[in-house]
């Protein structure tokens, strides 16, 4: 075949940029913009004699773009739908009753922030369990005997033997001993069961009686520890109940198959009903138990609403005090809890008898110390400290409902309360020393802010406790969290510290302390300087050391750095608190250190707003990014190592010494040295020190000095020598492109070759298949991307004086060509078509670009006629290249392909060739030809490039165009 | 299956005095037509005295005149001898509630040996072949409204107050104070009050609230008086709090109570024993005579 010489087309890049460059238009802000927000006006087609805004009508105006929002409110709602389609009268009577209703919905019913016993009931179910076996004893013998025995004269203990007799006879009476926690569950749950089907199978006295006999247990207090758990079981029963019986005469309430709404007023309750209901509170009120008696009739306490507007208001009170005559202390405080957990589902704006509940068991309280409940404790072998414990779900319910939507009469309310509360306490306090526990409730249950406020008070009564029964580090705990998450007042705050952390310090135990200092550490960093972060950070410490205590809490020492990190942001003053470092060091056991680091990077990347070269900072900083970094390991995982490599980076990027370019330098010198097992920070460097010799290049106007050329040689002998020790072949191609340009601005020519010469070589290097995120690609198109742009660099690449003309350019082609491709692959063809355009830009007088202060191969050859022809003997090997592959391409499964290439190659030649020359211009004919000959060219493509030659044609010095136009046929598809 | 007969009173609680008008319909459902010979409804109502087992060798002489006391009997024809037609049939009925001469429409009340009961009977009379229909029905009768002054009563129990005390010695202390809102009491309103264990020595078990009826059936001559409990009502489980007022608190049971009654041929009357039981099975009790009364 014979060769064929390439003739580059001559071009004068200025003159076409001139025509060719877009027409720069103003730009017009008017009236649409995509992200102008969009105005919202009140349409005047609808009716606007609406009281209220519920319907709010609107439409967007001045937007074609339907927003989702607006196109909602736009009439649609099914609000304003209805109110336009009704006419105002009847619509503004339905938008009151609406709006009425839910105004009696806000007062009667309890809004979504109060806590509900649900979530409560698991927490208690996991907390009060026991090993020790229970039993379960029931009578099922009816009650009715009792009605009719006859003989007042019969003596109690005869009398409940003929009782037990008749059980007997009846043969119901079930005991169930040595149960299992488990199946006393299981027995439960099935008698909730049994309850249910009697009521459905309509034996509504058997289910009455369930009820009563489950009630009844609530009264055994064996195996204390387990009684919680046990009053959640059996109070579930009763909602069952309560529940059934409800439903049941609500249902009996139906008149003409219209149920009545969930507000109904009892004159609309039908007398049939109404006898049904009476007849089940006649029939509570004859249970002979107090227990039984005072549950049932509080699980169905909802129903007194089919009787009477004010039966709930004066059925709470009566209630309220029907339990005071339950003697146990803890089976009282439970029948107070569920009274409460009743009322406040039905009637919670009854807020008296929540408070008298309490006041009540503030009275009892004293029983606890009673003979009674002390031989119980010791028959049972429970320590006070656990049984006070037992109290906590109950008062802490109490006091959640009582203090729910307190602060609304906060004023008297609860200074009432306060008042009885601490003439209570402080009564207490100096004979007993129990209250503790009540004290924590309280300050478990109320508001934040009413704790805090008063603070100092709390504290007082803190102090005044007895150390014996409730401990004392869980009071100071509790107030801590209150004031974390509410200010107390203003003056008090210094104050307050002192005295908490007067006896916090105090505590032996390292656990208790570290519990306590934990939550109060967050108080500290709220409103005091670090001075007192440092006094209490340096006392934990002091605490935490001895026999390595700090080894049992590291998450709440954990805790802590994070609560000085959350509120103090500012790293300049965080690392001035003496104490922190020191801190760290107590977190010995490397995965929590590392995870301290990682929270202390993320603040600062997060926070740290300007760059800095505070040497506090740095030093602090660098040393625990170091132990972030020393963690790695082979076993770390890559989410890990990404994870810690860009809270590196971040950290580097923030460090700036300014004009300081030296000492710049040399911190990414140290962070090299002490960064070396995570790439990523290896690259971040060679970037930042890349950035920094372009940035002194930027300060000397392009000029270096002796002193700046020398500095600029340093950092990309910097590079140089990093860039090896990555692993990435395709960074590091990157990386000596990128530092070689950088070199290349930076005038340092023999460095630029150095890293030229360098990517050269690694391109056989560059595998067939890399890895990217994790799964195995082709490399190809990685490399000839690179390769492109590489290409490009290559353009302003000076010749090296003591090598061959094009070293770079000849030896990359050699690498190109000993690369082993993939066999079905048009890389190469594709490749060596992109360094016919680099030779072809190589030939022109001027090059298109250039770098400042340095003469490219234009200059240095000034177009010598020798150079010429060299770049024409290497055009003329590619086309041969590229010619062979074509033909090894025309068996039937590649002619596709071919058809391709080919197009592309008459591209080439269309765009950079000399098509005066015959020779091409004969070759672009056979090129075109070629790729229609099997008719696999698109035709849309080739109309469209013979249009683009017929255009072309026009410009001037363009007419043997025109000839061309008329040598290249048009193969219609058919 | 055959017919059959049902009386529906208008009211739902059943509940009439004297001089309304008891209402309310006879049904009778039936899958075919109903030849009869005619249905008829009666009211009655009478005073059921017993003599209790222990009293009746002693007041054998009573014996006879411890028969039925009718208060009221009265009858009337609903329908003619003829047929019904098939399916449900209503018939309405009124009754006046009138007694005749100086009879009293007593209140209902199931006691042990008193019983007042009123009922409504429904007679279907029909041919040899197919057997009579009967269906009863009780109603109950209030009786008109009494006169109430209220009796409060305060009480305090200690082991001097006690009677009936065999071993005085071996009595614990204590000291129990309460009160009564009042011994004269509406029946529809609680029987209420408080009771404070001031103090006790020994652990108190249980307190509780006993009504008991007392019937007395015979006249001057001779008669048999039993007092028998109703009901027993805890106030309170196990050793209460010292010097915190309990409540007092029972609600009267229908039908077992009425307004207090005195009769020549028989009373109903009305106590409440306070029973406190302390640990060591002592038994305390204090007892109140109550007057009931309808408002």
């Amino acid at each position: 075949m014979a060769a064929f010489p390439w003739h580059a087309r001559s071009r004068n890049y200025v003159s076409e940029s001139d025509v060719y460059k877009l027409e720069s238009v103003p730009l017009d802000f008017g009236d649409y913009h995509p992200l102008k927000p969009i105005t919202v006006t009140e349409s005047k087609t609808k009716k606007m004699s609406r009281k209220g805004s519920t319907s709010s009508t609107s439409s967007s105006s001045s937007s074609s773009m339907m927003d989702p929002l607006s196109s909602v409110l736009d009439g649609t709602d099914p609000l304003s739908l209805f109110a336009a389609a009704a006419d105002p009268l009847t619509a503004t009577a339905s938008m009151d009753g609406i709006r009425k209703k839910r105004d009696k919905d806000d007062n009667s019913a309890v809004g979504s922030d109060f806590e509900q016993w649900s979530s409560k009931r698991s927490e208690i179910l996991s907390r009060y369990t026991t090993t020790e076996k229970l039993s379960i004893n029931l009578y099922m013998g009816s009650e009715k005997g009792k009605t009719t025995t006859s003989g007042s004269a019969v003596s109690e203990k005869v009398r409940t033997r003929l009782e037990e007799l008749d059980d007997l006879e009846e043969g119901s009476q079930k005991e169930l001993l040595n149960l299992t926690q488990q199946d006393y569950m299981n027995r439960i749950e099935e008698l909730n069961q049994s309850l249910k089907d009697a009521w459905s199978s309509d034996q509504k006295v058997k289910a009455l009686k369930i009820v009563i006999q489950c009630s009844k247990l609530l009264s055994d207090t064996t195996v204390i520890q387990f009684y919680p758990s046990k009053f959640v079981l059996i109070t579930d029963i009763l909602d069952t109940f309560g529940k059934l019986v409800y439903e049941r005469i609500l249902s009996m309430c139906m008149d003409n198959r219209v149920s009545l709404s969930d507000n109904f007023s009892p004159e609309t309750v039908n007398d049939t009903a109404k006898e049904t209901c009476l007849n089940w509170f006649f029939k509570i009120a004859s249970i002979r138990e107090l227990i039984p008696r005072f549950y049932v009739e509080a699980a169905i306490l909802k129903c007194n609403k089919f009787l009477s507007k004010t039966g709930i208001l004066e059925c709470l009170p009566r209630l309220t005090s029907v339990i005071r005559g339950i003697g146990d202390p803890l089976v009282a405080v439970y029948a107070r809890a569920y009274l409460c957990r009743v009322g406040m589902e039905v009637a919670p704006q009854l807020k008296e008898s929540l408070n008298k509940n309490f006041f009540d068991f503030l009275l009892t309280f004293k029983q606890i110390h009673g003979d009674t409940v002390q031989n119980q404790l010791v028959v049972q072998c429970v320590e006070i400290p656990l049984y006070l414990t037992l109290y906590s779900p109950a008062i802490d319910w109490i006091l959640q409902c009582i203090a729910y939507r307190a602060p609304e009469n906060l004023t008297n309310f609860s200074e009432l309360f306060l008042q009885v509360l601490l003439t209570e306490m402080m009564e207490r306090c100096k004979k007993l020393g129990n209250n503790a526990l009540l004290l924590n409730s309280v300050m478990s249950a109320f508001r934040a802010e009413f704790i805090a406020a008063r603070s100092m008070d709390f504290i007082g009564m803190i102090k005044e406790c007895d150390e014996s029964g409730f401990p004392k580090h869980l009071l100071f705990r509790s107030l801590g969290l209150n004031l974390a998450l509410a200010d107390p007042p203003e003056n008090d705050h210094l104050q307050i510290l002192n005295e908490a952390w007067k006896v916090i310090t105090k505590l032996k135990n390292p656990q208790d302390y570290i519990n306590c200092a934990e939550v109060w550490v967050e108080y500290t960093c709220r409103h005091f300087t670090k001075r007192e972060v440092n006094t209490v950070l340096a006392d934990v410490i002091k605490h935490m050391t001895p026999d390595r205590a700090f080894e049992d809490a590291y998450p709440q020492l954990q805790s802590i750095i994070q609560k000085v990190i959350t509120y103090i942001n500012d790293f300049s003053l965080l690392f001035s608190v003496e104490k922190f470092l020191p801190f760290l060091d107590m977190f010995q056991k490397e995965s929590v250190r590392v995870e301290v680091c990682k929270c202390i990077m993320e603040s600062f990347i997060k926070h740290q707003q300007e760059s800095t070269k505070d040497p506090v900072i740095l030093n602090a900083l660098l040393h625990i990014c170091k132990t972030m970094h020393d963690s790695v390991n082979a076993l770390t995982l890559e989410d890990e190592k990404r994870l810690l490599a860009a809270l590196i980076n971040g950290f580097i990027k923030m460090v700036s010494f300014g004009r300081d370019f030296e000492q710049q330098l040399s911190f990414y010198v140290e962070a090299r040295s002490m960064f070396c097992n995570l790439e990523p920070v290896l690259v971040q460097l060679i970037h930042s020190v890349n950035q920094l010799a372009m940035e002194t290049r930027k300060v000397m106007r392009g000029n270096h000095s002796r002193k700046t050329a020398a500095f600029v040689r340093a950092c990309v002998a910097f590079c140089f020598i990093t860039i090896p020790s990555l692993s990435s072949i395709f960074t590091r191609l990157n990386l000596y492109l990128h530092s070689g340009q950088v070199a290349l601005a930076n005038q340092c020519l023999s460095q630029a070759d150095a890293f030229f010469k360098a990517a050269v070589s690694l391109v056989p290097e560059v595998p067939k298949m890399i890895s990217v995120d994790g799964k195995m690609r082709p490399s190809d198109a990685f490399l000839l991307e690179f390769l492109c742009n590489f290409f490009s660099t290559l353009l302003v690449v000076p010749d090296h004086p003591e090598q061959g003309v094009l070293f770079l350019v000849r030896g990359l082609l050699n690498v190109i060509q000993d690369y082993t491709w993939e066999d079905n692959s048009d890389d190469k063809v594709r490749i060596y078509t992109n360094v016919l355009h680099l030779l072809s830009a190589m030939t022109q007088e001027t090059y298109i670009y250039h770098v400042d202060k340095v003469d490219s191969n234009d200059t240095l050859y000034g177009g010598d006629s020798k150079f010429l022809a060299e770049i024409s003997k290497l055009c003329e090997t590619v086309i041969a290249q590229i010619l062979d592959h074509l033909k090894t391409l025309g068996k039937e499964e590649t002619l596709k392909r071919q058809s391709q290439l080919a197009l592309c190659f008459f591209n080439t030649i269309l765009a950079h060739g000399d098509l005066r020359n015959n020779k091409l211009n004969q070759l672009s004919v056979n090129l075109w030809n070629l790729a229609q000959k099997h008719g696999f060219a698109d035709t849309k493509t080739m109309v469209k490039t013979l249009e683009y030659i017929k255009r072309r044609s026009k410009q001037p010095d363009m007419s043997h165009f025109t000839d061309l136009a008329l040598r290249l046929p048009l193969q219609s598809r058919t | 299956m055959g017919t059959a007969l049902d009386i529906k009173i208008k009211r739902a609680n059943k509940v009439y005095r004297c001089g309304e008008i008891l209402s309310g319909v006879v049904v009778i459902t039936s899958k075919d037509t109903v030849q009869h010979q005619g249905i008829s409804l009666t009211m009655e109502g009478s005073v059921n005295l017993q003599l209790s087992a222990k009293s009746v060798g002693v007041f054998e002489a009573f014996y006879n005149s411890v028969k039925p006391i009718q208060i009221i009997n009265s009858t009337i024809e609903m329908v003619k001898p003829g047929k019904l037609p098939s399916g449900k049939t209503e018939i309405p009925f009124e009754f006046p509630l009138h007694v005749k001469g100086n009879k009293v429409l007593y209140e209902t009340y199931h006691g042990v040996f008193v019983n007042i009961q009123y009922t409504l009977r429904c007679d279907m009379r029909r041919s040899l072949l197919a057997k009579d229909l009967t269906k009863t029905c009780e109603f109950i009768v209030h009786s008109l409204k009494g006169k109430l002054t209220p009796s409060p009563v305060d009480f305090t129990i200690t082991p001097e107050t006690l009677q009936n005390v065999k071993e005085r010695a071996s009595l614990p202390k204590f000291l129990i104070r309460g009160h009564l809102s009042s011994t004269n009491c509406v029946i529809t309103q609680p029987l209420t009050g408080e009771l404070v264990v001031e103090s006790a020595e020994a652990a108190v078990k249980s307190i509780e609230l006993q009504l008991v009826r007392v019937e007395t059936c015979g006249c001057a001559e001779g008669y048999a008086r039993d007092a028998t409990e109703i009901q027993n009502i805890q106030i309170a489980d196990g050793d209460v709090c010292r010097g915190l007022p309990i409540p007092i608190y029972m609600v009267f049971p229908r039908l077992f109570t009425c307004p207090t009654l005195e009769t020549t041929n028989f009373k109903v009357e009305f106590e409440v024993n306070i029973v406190v039981l302390l640990h060591d099975d002592h038994l305390i009790t204090e007892n109140f005579p109550l007057k009931l009364c309808r408002m």
